[in-house]
C-alpha cells in the first residue's frame, strides 16, 4: 500500500503543472499576428540570416510587426516577394535583383606580390600581416574567405582571385561582409560598365603595384557624355543612375579598368 | 552574511559546475563558440538556476519531506523545474518581452540541463536554508558565466589559430576544456573560514 503515496505525490505534482500551465497559457496568452505565419510560408526558409534578422521567423515578425520591406530577404523569388506584398497590402515597388561583384582584377600575374605567405589560408589571417601578400594593400587576398562563406557556392578561385558566378549569386551579401578588404560590392544585377579596381593609391604607385589598377588619369571622366563618372581620391566612380552603358569609358581606359560587368563575365581572362 | 559569501566563492571557484562538477557540459560546450551567445546562455542559466532552487526547495520541504518521499526528489524535481521554465517563459512573454527576447532560444535549451538539476539536488544534500538555497543556485549561475565567458573566448582565438587537421574542431576544443579545468583544480585547495 505504500507505494499509491509516492505515485499520488508525483502523479498530483504531474497534474497540478499542467493545469496550472494550461491555465498560465491562457491567462498570459500573448496574441501572434497569424498573418506572421503566413509571411513566414513565402520565405525561402533556409535561415541564412542575410536580411540582418535572427533568420526567416525573425524576418516574418518584422515585416508584419515593423514594416521592413518585403523585398528585405535578398534571396527570396519575385513572386514570394510580391505574395507577401499582396499579404501586407503594400506596394512592393522596384525590389531589384542584387548581385555580388568583386572590384578587383589584380590576380597573380596582374598585381605583384610583396612576399610569400605560408600562414593559415584565410584572408582574415593574411590581411593582419601588412594587409596581405599583394602589392596592392585594397586589392583581393585571394585566399577566399567569401568562398567559404558562400551558401551557395557562387565563388570561384582562381590565380588568386575571388569572382562571382553570376548565375549562381543570390546576392545574400555574406560575402560581403566577410572580405576584409571590403571589395565584393552588392550591386543591381543590371548594372553595366563598372571600374573593376578599389585602389586609392596615386597613379604611379597605383600602376607600378598593378597592371589593371585605376590610376585616376581622368580620361574616362572627360569622354563620358552621361557625366556620370567622378574621379575621387585617385579612382573612378560610376554613377549607374546616370550611366547610360555607352562603353566609351572602356575603351578609352589605358589599364583596361573598366568593363561591361553585365556582359563580360571575367573580362581578365 | 559571511556563510553566503562563502557559498558565492565555494560555488564559482572551488566547486565551480562546469569546471570541477562537470554538470552542464552540454551547453559548455555547444553554446561557447561565440562570447554573444555564451552571453545569452549565461543569463538563461543564472535566471533559471536561480529560481529553481527557490522552487524545489520549498517543494522538498513542504512536500517530499512531511510526507518521508526524500528518495523521490530526483523525478520530482525534474518535473518541478521543467514545469517552472515553462511557465517562465509564457509569463514572461507576456509581461517582459525584451527580457523573453534577450533569453530567447536559451530559456527553453536549459529547462532539462543538469547543473539546474544539480544545484537543486545539493542545496537538499547540504540542508541549505531556504536563503542559503536561493542563493547557492544563483552563485552556481555566476561560476557557469564564467567558465562559459572565459572558454568562448579561448574559442574564439582559437579560430584564427594553425592547429594541425586532425586536432580542429571538437578535439582541440576538449583538450582546451581540459587544460581550463586543470587551472581550477589550484582552487580545490582553498580554504575559507
Amino acid at each position: 500500500m505504500s507505494i499509491i503515496i509516492p505515485v499520488a505525490v508525483v502523479s498530483g505534482l504531474g497534474l497540478f503543472f499542467g493545469i496550472g500551465l494550461a491555465y498560465a497559457s491562457k491567462v498570459f496568452a500573448v496574441k501572434v499576428d497569424e498573418r506572421i505565419e503566413k509571411v513566414r510560408e513565402f520565405l525561402p526558409g533556409a535561415n541564412c540570416g542575410a536580411c540582418g534578422f535572427s533568420g526567416c521567423d525573425g524576418l516574418a515578425e518584422a515585416i508584419v510587426n515593423e514594416g521592413v520591406s518585403p523585398g528585405k530577404c535578398p534571396v527570396n523569388s519575385k513572386e514570394g516577394i510580391n505574395a507577401i506584398a499582396e499579404l501586407m497590402g503594400i506596394d512592393e515597388g522596384e525590389v531589384s535583383q542584387m548581385v555580388a561583384r568583386v572590384i578587383c582584377q589584380g590576380t597573380w600575374t596582374k598585381a605583384d606580390m610583396k612576399y610569400e605567405y605560408q600562414g593559415v589560408q584565410d584572408c582574415h589571417a593574411a590581411n593582419q600581416l601588412g594587409g596581405g601578400m599583394s602589392q596592392c594593400y585594397y586589392g583581393c587576398i585571394g585566399l577566399g574567405s567569401c568562398q567559404r562563406a558562400c551558401p551557395f557556392d557562387a565563388i570561384e578561385l582562381k590565380n588568386g582571385l575571388a569572382r562571382i558566378i553570376p548565375e549562381k549569386c543570390k546576392g545574400c551579401g555574406m560575402c560581403v561582409a566577410e572580405c576584409p578588404k571590403g571589395i565584393i560590392r552588392l550591386v543591381p544585377v543590371l548594372t553595366g560598365f563598372t571600374v573593376l579596381c578599389a585602389n586609392q593609391d596615386k597613379g604611379g604607385v597605383a600602376r607600378k603595384n598593378c597592371k589593371v589598377a585605376c590610376i585616376g588619369c581622368m580620361k574616362c571622366q572627360k569622354v563620358c557624355p552621361a557625366g556620370a563618372i567622378t574621379v575621387e581620391n585617385n579612382l573612378a566612380r560610376i554613377d549607374h543612375e546616370k550611366c547610360e552603358n555607352c562603353g566609351k569609358c572602356a575603351e578609352v581606359c589605358p589599364q583596361s579598368t573598366i568593363h561591361d560587368a553585365m556582359h563580360e563575365r571575367f573580362p581578365m581572362d | 552574511m559571511k556563510e553566503l559569501f562563502v557559498i558565492l566563492i565555494g560555488a564559482m571557484f572551488i566547486e565551480n559546475f562546469v569546471l570541477s562538477k562537470f554538470l552542464g557540459i552540454c551547453p559548455f560546450l555547444g553554446v561557447s563558440k561565440k562570447s554573444s551567445t555564451a552571453l545569452g546562455m549565461s543569463g538563461a542559466v543564472v535566471f533559471v538556476n536561480t529560481l529553481a532552487s527557490a522552487a524545489t526547495w520549498a517543494v522538498n520541504e513542504f512536500l517530499l519531506k512531511p510526507n518521508d518521499l526524500e528518495y523521490l526528489q530526483t523525478i520530482a524535481f525534474i518535473l518541478v523545474i521543467a514545469a517552472l521554465v515553462q511557465f517562465v517563459e509564457i509569463v514572461l512573454k507576456k509581461l517582459v518581452p525584451p527580457l523573453y527576447k534577450a533569453l530567447g532560444i536559451y530559456l527553453p535549451l536549459i529547462t532539462t540541463n543538469c547543473a539546474v538539476l544539480g544545484s537543486a539536488l545539493l542545496n537538499v544534500e547540504r540542508n541549505y536554508t531556504f536563503l542559503q538555497a536561493v542563493f547557492f543556485g544563483f552563485s552556481a549561475g555566476l561560476g557557469f558565466t564564467m567558465a562559459l565567458i572565459l572558454f568562448s573566448a579561448i574559442r574564439e582565438r582559437l579560430e584564427t589559430c594553425d592547429i594541425p587537421e586532425t586536432f580542429k574542431g571538437m578535439p582541440i576544443t576538449l583538450i582546451a576544456a581540459s587544460l581550463v579545468s586543470i587551472a581550477f583544480v589550484g582552487f580545490a585547495g582553498l580554504v575559507i573560514q
